[in-house]
């Protein structure tokens, strides 16, 4: 149960409060309008932002103040999700060893199969500057797998990959998800990848991080703010 | 810290060992180049002495007052009359006990501290094939037209350049600013050292450099060059000796000693000459060697006492900086 | 970033080693002054000029780059990389040289005053403050151009793109595109040129003439070698030091960034100036800048090969010492530079430079001389002060660089929980390849060339090669000391040559 009690973040003019709970292994679609604040939610719950009151909880346990590689929440950025001068098995290598040491047989071969997964089998001495950006994108989410957390966050990452290759994608982030049992939390501007994708959607507006309602409802009956965001 | 404590070990044990029998010469960073008189120097002294003779490069007054009396030099080689007063009232050197009756100076010496062991006289060098017609006297000079062009120091931070400046005050008095103003035109330019100027002059962007009467004996020696000559005016050329000098609190005293009465023995002076490519302080002229005897020397040589010198050193300086900025 | 931590600890650490190395000695200088000496009617004069002649020396380099540097982002032809590496030569030249080098083009004789002499055209003296200005402009007009030509090569394609489309005139685009890059890195150039002129001395005397050209570094040596009042020379020296500060934080606060980092051999394809009289002006300005800074260097190596025969064994091995102090300082330099790649530890950097390098010896002397001999740290002390000298070049080139990469990874970084050795062995140091091998290039000649030896700490054994030029003319070697000269140059440009383009081989995008 990832748990945000009574958390607001303010920076200058701008503040985000929320206060909400999400149960393990759902996936739930964080949308609202450009500048809301939905990446700064993001961003609280990996722990690269620090909340000024409030809490972050995980199963009851407080984690506000752990480092983002101590949560248990593995994310996957707008851009930069590799290292472009490393390998495809030394990046994800990364995920295991942070320490950039050498991988074990048992390591490597772990890695191989992420790659495998993902569909990228054979692909592992390949740097990213010699992928398509959908292969890029799996490669990331090959090392998601081997991050192998509970909770995944995802911040816009295939927006700029066309609109087969997205849905190719987000069906991939599905049967990831379903292995690890992980919690995704999908952030997104288009209302058909929450749609598609995910069961509750959480919608960020005016400085608040709404309750997660049903997606297919919110969709339907629209409230004020989502409405003039849908432009409707 | 360890490591520390083992490399100071290191440092006393070296030192420690070094202590038998070595002299060391701090020195004008010129002596101990390989062109300089330094190892011929060394090797003359080491084989009379049974001892290690170090040169120790580098500027030498600042270092030894920075020092105070506990530097580690013995013989201090390369001081000039312009410093001799600040040296001396450091109270860090100890007489020479040498006797100066073999000198041969132009001029009369009789410090017990400086010993001079070679000297020459501020001049102006031209070459003859450039310049047949050069002017034959300062007062010529200062009236020649201004398309002949000179280099000289800067007398902040050349010892030359300071000869110079005292050397016009020598003849001018009070007239030096006036004097500087009529060189103005003619002078090229000025820089912060000697090398830096004879450079200029040998690659001929200047007709003439501020340079020293023994200036020709190189070219003669060395490269056979008969053309390059010293300018010997009748209102004098001025003095400049080189010294050397015993520090007091020396662990070495009989070296030192050794050392000091080794400078004026004719062997040394016989070296010195092409050595520093100066005139011997303590040889007759007819022992000179060959290219030496050919130089025309100075009528008249002027020379400040180390006391007038201090006296007059920042009037003569600030007459050359107002006369050459017009 | 797990590394957060670390890197602040190690900044603090670099920081403070700089403040120690240049305010320590200072202090030194002072204790044993017994306080702050008084200044004299010629320090006035001196501190003028010394403002006067850096101004306009930083304002001309800044401004005559403005024409080359987008000249070479725009033109694409044949040996342009090495016009380009050639062209950083100068910059690395030491001053003896150089200023040789200068006169044998615009001096009295100079090739400039014979071709006027031929036409029958009245000569020109380059004595004066205009030498001066000439002769830094010539030192660092390089320098200028290689910081504005990397503004230029980081305007994306796309805005290029932008305006052809829209069919904007020339100045319509200069003032859209290409005057707010300007705006943001001249700033920068201006301040660190305008400091390393600050502490010019035998440039601005053998050139300005007389002593209407001193400068503050001159009358320091003046209060240090002559007159041994070290409470003047302390004094002269925190004022050029606070001179220096006031110019880098005017740069700060006006420009925010941008460096020469990587990229030169990246073109910007641009459909402005492709026929007529841009194309034209563009061609010319290559021409005279590779003419004005190529024929003083040509002139060097033409008066140099003659000697380079003479040269004894001593040359050779002072060659060596100043190859193996240029490697130790360049290790040095950069290990220093990484953490300080920020805005404020470019600042704090600018004191190494702005320091006057005699205090800062004497002030070393006086602090080591209590523990050991000064002359065996000869070597160590060079390639301390060596590193300190080129660290503000180091960071001015590393610092865009690695904002860039730590703005682009640090938050994947983070995520993974990479450890600090990890951070910087493979993501910080790959990722910097390109500016750290033209910052290595830098210091490496930089230190080669400088005479880092403070003749407070001369080893007899062990000369640098400068060291060794000026004991060859002191001893009417003149024809041995261009040898060396050459030889000087040739370590100098190889050293850069080779680090520049080994961090440029085989990089990926």
């Amino acid at each position: 149960m990832l748990t945000l009690e009574k958390l607001r973040y303010t920076e200058g003019d701008y503040s985000l409060s929320a206060d909400l709970t999400l149960p393990p292994g759902r996936r739930v679609a964080i949308i609202g309008p450009s500048g809301a604040g939905k990446s700064t939610l993001l961003d609280l719950v990996a722990g690269f932002l620090t909340p000024r009151a409030g809490r972050v909880l995980w199963q009851g346990r407080d984690m506000t103040a752990t480092p983002p590689d101590k949560r248990p929440v593995a994310m996957l950025f707008q851009q930069n999700n590799l290292f472009p001068h490393l390998s495809l098995a030394r990046n994800l290598g990364l995920a295991l060893r942070p320490g950039g040491g050498r991988l074990t047989a048992e390591e490597t071969h772990k890695v191989e199969q992420a790659l495998e997964r993902v569909g990228l089998g054979g692909l592992s001495a390949r740097k990213p500057g010699a992928l398509s950006g959908g292969q890029q994108s799996r490669a990331a989410l090959a090392r998601v797998l081997l991050q192998a957390r509970p909770i995944l966050a995802l911040d816009e990452p295939f927006a700029a990959l066309g609109p087969a290759l997205k849905v190719q994608m987000l069906d991939l982030v599905q049967e990831v998800a379903g292995e690890l049992g992980a919690l995704v939390l999908l952030v997104s501007h288009d209302p058909q990848d929450a749609r598609r994708f995910a069961g509750e959607t959480v919608l960020v507006a005016e400085g608040v991080a709404h309750p997660p309602v049903d997606t297919q409802e919110l969709f339907d009956s629209p409230p004020e703010a989502l409405r003039a965001y849908l432009g409707q | 810290m360890k490591a520390i404590t083992f490399a100071a070990g290191c440092l006393f044990a070296s030192s420690a060992l070094a202590q038998e029998n070595v002299l060391t010469v701090y020195a004008g960073d010129y002596v101990v180049s390989e062109w300089g008189p330094g190892p011929k120097i060394e090797e003359m002294f080491e084989a009379r002495c049974g001892c290690d003779l170090q040169f120790k490069p580098g500027d030498l007054l600042p270092r030894l007052l920075l020092e105070g009396e506990r530097t580690e030099a013995d013989v201090v080689f390369g001081l000039n009359t312009d410093v001799t007063k600040k040296a001396r009232e450091s109270g860090l050197f100890a007489p020479h006990g040498v006797d100066l009756s073999p000198l041969t100076l132009p001029i009369d010496w009789t410090d017990d501290t400086f010993l001079p062991y070679n000297y020459g006289e501020t001049a102006f060098i031209y070459d003859t094939t450039r310049l047949p017609e050069p002017p034959t006297s300062f007062d010529a000079l200062l009236d020649a037209p201004d398309d002949l062009k000179i280099v000289i120091q800067d007398p902040r931070s050349s010892i030359s350049g300071l000869a110079m400046a005292l050397w016009v005050e020598a003849v001018y008095g009070d007239e030096a600013e006036e004097a500087w103003r009529k060189l103005a035109p003619k002078i090229l330019t000025v820089t912060k050292g000697w090398s830096e100027s004879y450079g200029l002059f040998t690659d001929g962007e200047a007709d003439m450099v501020l340079s020293y009467t023994t200036s020709p004996a190189y070219h003669i020696i060395a490269e056979d060059d008969h053309t390059k000559k010293a300018l010997i005016f009748p209102e004098g050329n001025y003095f400049m000796v080189e010294l050397a000098a015993k520090v007091a609190t020396t662990d070495q005293p009989e070296l030192a000693q050794q050392f000091m009465d080794f400078i004026l023995t004719p062997e040394f002076q016989q070296m010195i000459a092409t050595g520093n490519w100066s005139f011997p302080a303590a040889l007759p002229h007819e022992q000179w060697p060959e290219g030496f005897k050919e130089l025309e020397l100075p009528s008249k040589v002027l020379f400040y006492s180390e006391d007038e010198a201090a006296a007059l050193r920042d009037g003569a300086i600030e007459a050359w900086r107002r006369g050459l900025s017009q | 970033m797990a590394s957060r931590p670390v890197a602040v600890s190690a900044a603090i650490a670099a920081a403070g080693l700089i403040l120690a190395l240049v305010l320590g000695p200072v202090v030194a200088v002072l204790t044993r002054a017994g306080g702050w000496g008084t200044l004299g009617p010629g320090d006035w004069q001196a501190l003028r000029f010394t403002l006067l002649q850096s101004l306009l020396s930083a304002f001309f380099s800044v401004v005559l780059a403005i024409p080359v540097a987008r000249a070479l982002a725009r033109r694409r032809f044949v040996g342009r990389g090495l016009l380009i590496s050639l062209l950083g030569a100068p910059f690395i030249l030491p001053t003896i040289v150089a200023v040789l080098g200068l006169i044998a083009v615009f001096g009295q004789n100079g090739l400039v005053n014979e071709a006027l002499r031929a036409l029958g055209l009245p000569g020109f003296s380059i004595y004066g403050l205009h030498g001066v200005v000439l002769a830094h402009v010539f030192f660092n007009l390089p320098l200028a151009t290689r910081l504005l030509l990397q503004g230029w090569l980081a305007i994306p394609a796309e805005r290029f793109r932008l305006a052809a489309s829209l069919g904007l005139s020339p100045r319509a685009m200069f003032r859209t595109l290409e005057a707010p890059m300007l705006l943001r890195i001249a700033p920068g150039a201006f301040a660190v040129i305008f400091v390393i002129c600050l502490s010019s001395f035998a440039v601005a005397l053998t050139l300005g003439g007389g002593p209407r050209a001193t400068t503050v570094e001159l009358a320091i040596y003046q209060a240090v070698r002559f007159d041994f009042d070290l409470g003047r020379a302390a004094l002269l020296s925190v004022i050029q030091l606070c001179l220096a500060l006031a110019a880098g934080l005017v740069a700060l606060r006006l420009g925010t960034g941008g460096g020469f980092g990587a990229g030169l051999d990246r073109m910007v394809t641009r459909w402005d100036g492709r026929v007529g009289l841009p194309r034209i002006m563009d061609a010319a300005w290559i021409a005279l800048a590779a003419l004005f800074l190529l024929t003083p260097l040509g002139m060097v190596v033409a008066r140099g090969l003659p000697g380079l025969a003479q040269l004894g064994a001593g040359s050779w091995e002072a060659a060596w010492n100043s190859l193996t102090v240029a490697l130790a300082s360049t290790l040095l330099c950069l290990a220093w530079a990484l953490p300080l790649s920020t805005r404020w530890g470019e600042w704090v950097g600018l004191v190494g430079l702005a320091v006057s390098p005699l205090v800062l010896g004497t002030g070393l002397f006086l602090i080591v001389r209590p523990f050991a001999n000064p002359l065996s740290l000869a070597l160590p002390v060079t390639t301390l002060v060596n590193a300190l000298v080129a660290l503000p070049f180091a960071l001015r080139i590393l610092r865009p660089e690695a904002e860039a990469v730590r703005a682009d990874y640090a938050r994947l970084a983070m995520a993974l929980g990479l450890t600090p050795l990890a951070w910087l062995r493979l993501v910080l140091l790959p990722r910097l390849r390109r500016p750290l091998g033209f910052a290595a290039g830098l210091t490496a000649a930089l230190s080669i060339g400088d005479l880092g030896v403070i003749a407070l700490f001369a080893d007899p054994e062990r000369a640098t090669l400068p060291l060794q030029v000026y004991r060859l003319m002191g001893s009417y070697q003149m024809e041995a000391a261009a040898g060396a000269a050459l030889l000087l140059l040739i370590f100098s440009f190889g050293a850069f040559w080779l680090c520049d383009r080994g961090g440029r081989a085989n990089v990926d995008a």
